[in-house]
């Protein structure tokens, strides 16, 4: 078994632009890759890359994409801190997409989760050939020697060798087997709240997004796509469009229309132009009351049980008191401030594509397909990514550009208006929840069942059929974490036809938000606090636990408030992480406005404390527009809303204080991109419940206050 | 199209295009200052703020020939060096998360602290509250605000 091997001279010549003389290393960041590079006859296939420069410079490169989250700040600083570098001399590279850097998707908040121990590993075994190649130049045991921030110190005489001056010598060591990891009292890098990398160049412009991606000879496009799901051209005319100064051509791809011009502006003004007859296909009639209809449907209909412990029907039967809802929550768009977009490329020698993408080795295969080439022949560089949210993780507006690039023959950059991406998004599934409990004379809660209507995001995208044992939907529905002895989840999958994908949490952003405010309401009726309800319900010293007391310590849960206010509490875990959040509410004019909110987080061992922080902070504000104000609405078959104007996210006037409390435990680390985001919904309905004594049973809240 | 002059980041520049032309789209795809970002196409998000004589506008709704023979400055021509106070407290408080929106924001505050160098919660809501960020960087934009309030203030007091 030998996870980190060195490479050869032409990759690091391509990563670093230095011809000779430094230590490269690749590592695997998965345990099962290992041992299939120790199968005979395969070739080892490393998905990590550090480099060491002559010059004492350290690069990682990183094969996950930034939106935001921090990855190009984390990356480094696991690598970083193992291989005892010096921090003011480590930079990062982004990778090109290719199968040796193993699964480069991002989402599912896994980069550091995954990334933990193999990255590290990277790290401890440079600095360990970093020691050999001292200890032998000065002759002396390595045992007398250590590295410390970027060089190799001889204990005994203080002589010292600098990092840039041993990578050479080391690169040509043997790579040993094992290293020993360092323990996490030592760290002086993890842990600490180090600056990202990548802010400075987001505060003077030339931080490099998809859509600011240039080549020579390049032209600027946008495509005129079928408003209604599913249509297509029947036939077009595009005389008026191609009068329009700027515009260079007019080509069909399979997604539209696709007008290319020398500027953006030039392209939608000759779009504006274009005379189209639409097929509207299947979906023309369908609207939101139709939408409804299916999924109350849903009541009657064959589920899927995703989790039965004991019979939760005879407990009800038996109850001294049932409670019933109905929870409905919208399809909500991802609404990343940097419209789609991706630049491709298309000549006779292959494809070469710049694109903010979530899924840059996804974007080749399909590309390599779709423009008929080998997968090899297809470079996928990913950009910066203007927020990601999941939108990023498709690969419709990255094959797009490489059809449109094809169809006219010149380098094009398609980029989608506000209007084409909220219009043609896949959206976070519109939902229905019906849940029963039932509580003994004593009010604790015996029964609880929770039937949902929503359609599979894994089945619509790859067309695989939920069971009971492998269902996306219940996720945060079947893992209800409370001591019920009756439980029932069952699942209806109802597809209206609408695109659905993975938004912010996934189905994180819908079942903990029925969970968490029914058990609000069954705590209002059993004439219980709703935090000792769910103190109550979770055994003691759980890491959900912790954090609500956590949270509700540091919100003053109990303690007087103003006139007019009230609070709500909320906590889940996903994504390897438990958050629970306490929301301060108040009407503002028969409007909710959300004073405070209080989140505290046991992600594990922390990687970037100010990171994890900001990430709090930006799921709260995501899962905030959506609870109070963002819906997205089908007529004839197509979405309402366009803009800014209709689908308006909260607005720095309505930004409440928000407080982040760090309560991490000794675990491996859980991801922070999404767990922030599952309980500020049910915490703001639940304070509002709190100040009116109505319960909130639809989002968003705006339209039911 | 028609030549139009326009003077950006101090420096004079002839384009050749439609007069209807939105600022945002010349400084983007004629000119390639591409640290002025589209986000909406119709003054909702401000993520293509820029300064006009000064003072913010929303260049995806300026027509170019309205900004002839006055100053432009975009984010490129804040500072040369990150050394706007800004700018620089934006670093300081670890302002931008996904950074698309943030020149933008940067353009609006800078243009509210040359009005007002001193500026309320409430002063910072009216300027700040046209500019979307989708990562929830709001707190730290306020707070950055005030620091370089402050450091702006001590500046002027020595």
């Amino acid at each position: 078994m030998k996870p980190v091997v060195s490479l050869d001279r032409r990759e690091f010549l391509r990563l670093t632009g230095i011809a000779s003389g430094g230590l490269l290393l690749g590592v695997t960041l998965e345990g099962r890759s290992i041992d299939s590079a120790a199968a005979p006859g395969t070739a080892f296939s490393p998905n990590a890359f550090l480099a060491i420069a002559p010059d004492g410079s350290v690069t990682a490169v990183v094969a996950k994409s930034e939106m935001g989250q921090g990855i190009r700040t984390a990356v480094p600083m696991l690598i970083a801190e193992e291989l005892e570098a010096d921090w003011s001399r480590v930079g990062i590279r982004p990778a090109i997409a290719d199968p040796k850097y193993g699964d480069m998707t991002t989402g599912g908040s896994t980069t550091v989760r995954h990334g933990w121990l193999p990255l590290r590993r990277a790290g401890a075994t440079a600095r360990e050939m970093l020691v050999s190649a001292a200890a032998a130049s000065w002759g002396v045991d390595r045992s007398g020697c250590r590295a410390e921030n970027g060089s190799v110190v001889h204990a005994a005489t203080g002589r010292r060798l600098a990092y840039g001056d041993l990578a050479e010598r080391a690169a040509a060591l043997a790579v040993p087997g094992e290293v020993a990891l360092k323990s996490s009292s030592a760290f002086r890098i993890l842990g600490k709240p180090l600056a990202r990398l990548d802010v400075p160049e987001k505060t003077d412009g030339s931080a490099a997004f998809g859509i600011d991606a240039r080549v020579p000879g390049m032209r600027f496009a946008v495509v005129a796509r079928c408003p209604v799901f599913g249509g297509a051209p029947k036939s077009f005319v595009a005389d008026k469009a191609k009068a329009v100064p700027g515009v260079r051509a007019v080509v069909r791809v399979p997604s539209g229309i696709a007008v290319v011009a020398d500027s953006t502006w030039a392209a939608i003004s000759g779009r504006e132009a274009l005379e189209i007859v639409w097929d509207e296909g299947k979906l023309a009639s369908l609207d939101d009351a139709a939408i409804g209809k299916m999924l109350e449907a849903a009541d009657s209909a064959e589920a899927i049980r995703a989790r039965r412990d004991g019979d939760p029907e005879k407990a009800l039967q038996g109850a001294a008191k049932r409670l019933e809802a109905v929870y409905e929550l919208p399809y909500l768009a991802h609404a990343t401030m940097e419209p789609m977009n991706a630049l491709a490329s298309v000549t006779e020698g292959g494809v070469e594509i710049w694109a903010p993408t979530q899924s840059p080795q996804w974007a080749q295969g399909v590309v390599a397909q779709a423009i008929g080439v080998p997968k090899e022949k297809v470079v996928v560089h990913t950009t910066l990514l203007g927020g990601g949210f999941g939108r990023r993780a498709f690969t419709d507006f990255v094959v797009e550009a490489a059809e449109v690039s094809k169809a006219a023959g010149v380098p094009v950059l398609v980029t989608w208006t506000r209007e084409d991406d909220m219009r043609h998004d896949l959206y976070r599934p519109r939902s229905r929840h019906r849940v029963e409990a039932g509580l003994d004379a004593e009010g604790r809660v015996v029964a609880w069942t929770h039937r949902l209507a929503v359609p599979s995001i894994l089945q619509q995208v790859f067309g695989s059929k939920p069971t009971a044992k492998e269902d996306d939907a219940v996720e945060g529905a079947s893992d209800l974490p409370y001591a019920i002895p009756n439980v029932a989840v069952e699942h209806v999958p109802v597809d209206p036809g609408i695109p659905v994908g993975w938004w912010r949490s996934v189905y994180g952003s819908q079942n903990p938000f029925v969970n968490e405010c029914f058990l609000d309401e069954i705590a209002r009726a059993a004439g219980k606090d709703p935090l000792a309800l769910r103190r109550a319900l979770l055994p003691e010293g759980s890491r959900l636990r912790k954090v609500l007391d956590a949270a509700a310590e540091r919100a003053g849960w109990g303690t007087p408030l103003p006139e007019g206010r009230a609070r709500g509490i909320a906590a889940q875990h996903s994504f390897g992480s438990y958050v629970a959040e306490v929301a301060e509410v108040s009407l503002v004019r028969g409007r909710p406005r959300v004073h405070r909110v209080v989140c505290a987080v046991d992600c594990g061992q922390i990687v970037n404390p100010d990171t994890v922080v900001a990430q709090m902070e930006s799921a709260i504000v995501y899962g905030l527009s959506a609870a109070l104000q963002n819906a997205i609405t089908i007529e004839r078959g197509r979405v309402r809303e366009g803009n800014f104007d209709d689908y308006e996210p909260l607005r720095i006037d309505a930004m409440p204080e928000v407080e982040v409390v760090l309560a991490p435990s000794g675990d491996d680390p859980g991801g922070i991109g999404e767990p922030g985001l599952p309980p500020i919904g049910p915490a703001v309905a639940n304070a509002l419940h709190a100040l009116t004594g109505k319960p909130v049973r639809k989002l968003p809240i705006a339209t039911e206050a | 199209m028609a030549e139009i002059r326009i003077k950006v980041n101090g420096e004079s520049r002839t384009v050749d295009v439609a007069p209807d032309t939105p600022l945002l789209w010349v400084l983007r795809d004629t000119l390639g200052l591409t640290g002025t970002k589209f986000g909406c196409g119709a003054s909702l998000c401000g993520a293509c703020t820029v300064h006009l004589d000064g003072e913010a506008v929303r260049s995806c709704v300026t027509a170019v020939s309205a900004a002839g023979g006055r100053e432009i400055t975009t984010i490129e021509g804040l500072s040369k060096d990150r050394s706007h106070p800004v700018q620089r407290a934006w670093i300081a408080e670890q302002v931008p998360q996904c950074g698309y929106c943030q020149s933008g924001q940067i353009m609006a505050a800078a243009a509210l602290l040359k009005s007002k160098p001193q500026p309320t919660d409430a002063d910072i809501d009216d300027a700040m509250s046209g500019i979307l960020c989708r990562c929830g960087t709001y707190q730290r934009i306020r707070r950055a605000i005030h620091r370089a309030a402050k450091e702006v203030g001590h500046e002027a007091g020595r």
